[in-house]
């Protein structure tokens, strides 16, 4: 229950993020029951929102949504699972569900099954809940920036970006990206200039050792 | 099909992809410390640049407007550990009242 208010709060954003988005409710909906992941849908959204291709938006989404394969890569020697209970492992497996079960390794192994399933159930509730309430609840408001709308999404990325900034070097990192996609949006199409700095974090991330 | 939902089933499909993959093969070929490394960045030069693109343009013209005052808000919130909701929505509430002046 812990993690119901932020989940519902932020799936009631990107649910109303989505239609501000042009996305309908349906659309919006199934982003939620099928993408599951909060970065990756807001991102798609936001792309599109932005008079971005759908290829922009679908390479966005689909790097941001990398890191939930080195999750399971992670967690299959601890859930050891086959078969129908595989997909649904895999598509419960995102930032929360991995974080706990990882949080309850110390515990022994049953913790930590019961840690992920427990929090990937729960979140896919709240998320696909709230989604849809959101959704509804942004069809009935009309302008969104005047319910600060607008301001929420970056907000969004913001709250996720901020607990990854630990130290110099991903803070040089998170300037430098900001910085290159304003430069590169009047000359390149929507879209483009967030993809072009994943570049930036495969140099930085080749590079140094630290 | 409309550019809409070719970006909400594709990018459904290659995320789901990602989730599965990660089970299905060997531990091995992505456990490399460069790999590991790269992929702990790059969500941190997709979400920067995304906060920069989201808050700070209007179709490809770089804006300061009232997004930027919600954003800031945004930022003493998390500097001040705010959690996820309440950020949010003073985040919100700060660009609603400056649009609205």
């Amino acid at each position: 229950m812990a993690v119901a208010i932020p989940v519902g709060t932020y799936g009631a954003a990107f649910g109303a993020a989505s239609i501000a988005a042009g996305f309908s409710i349906l659309q919006t909906c199934l982003l939620s029951l099928l993408l599951f992941s909060g970065a990756s849908q807001f991102a798609v959204v936001g792309v599109m929102g932005s008079g971005g291709s759908a290829l922009s938006a679908i390479a966005t989404g689909s790097l941001l949504g990398f890191r939930n394969g080195l999750y399971g890569l992670k967690m299959a020697p601890l859930l050891k699972l086959k078969g129908f209970r595989r997909l649904i492992g895999a598509q419960l497996t995102i930032d929360e569900s991995t974080g706990v079960a990882i949080s309850q390794e110390a515990r022994g192994d049953d913790a930590a099954r019961y840690g992920f399933w427990a929090t990937g159930i729960g979140v896919y509730f709240f998320w696909n809940l709230f989604t849809l309430l959101g959704a509804l609840g942004a069809g009935a408001i009309g302008d969104p920036a005047a319910w600060g709308l607008d301001a929420v999404v970056p907000a969004a990325f913001l709250g996720l970006l901020w607990p990854r900034l630990t130290d110099n070097k991903t803070r040089l990192l998170a300037i430098s990206a900001a910085l290159l996609a304003l430069l590169l949006v009047p000359i390149v199409p929507a879209g483009v200039p967030i993809i072009a700095t994943a570049l930036l974090a495969v140099i930085f991330g080749s590079r140094a050792k630290r | 099909m409309s550019q809409l939902w070719i970006a909400t089933l594709v990018s459904s499909l290659i995320c789901f992809l990602f989730k599965y993959l990660g089970y299905r093969i060997p531990e091995s070929l992505l456990n490399r410390p460069v790999i590991q490394r790269i992929n702990s960045l790059i969500p941190i030069a997709l979400l920067s640049s995304l906060v920069a693109v989201q808050g700070l343009t209007i179709e490809q013209q770089v804006v300061i407007d009232h997004r930027l005052v919600g954003l800031l808000v945004a930022a003493i919130a998390l500097s001040f550990k705010a959690n996820f909701p309440i950020m949010m929505l003073l985040a919100a509430a700060s660009s609603a009242a400056v649009y609205n002046l």
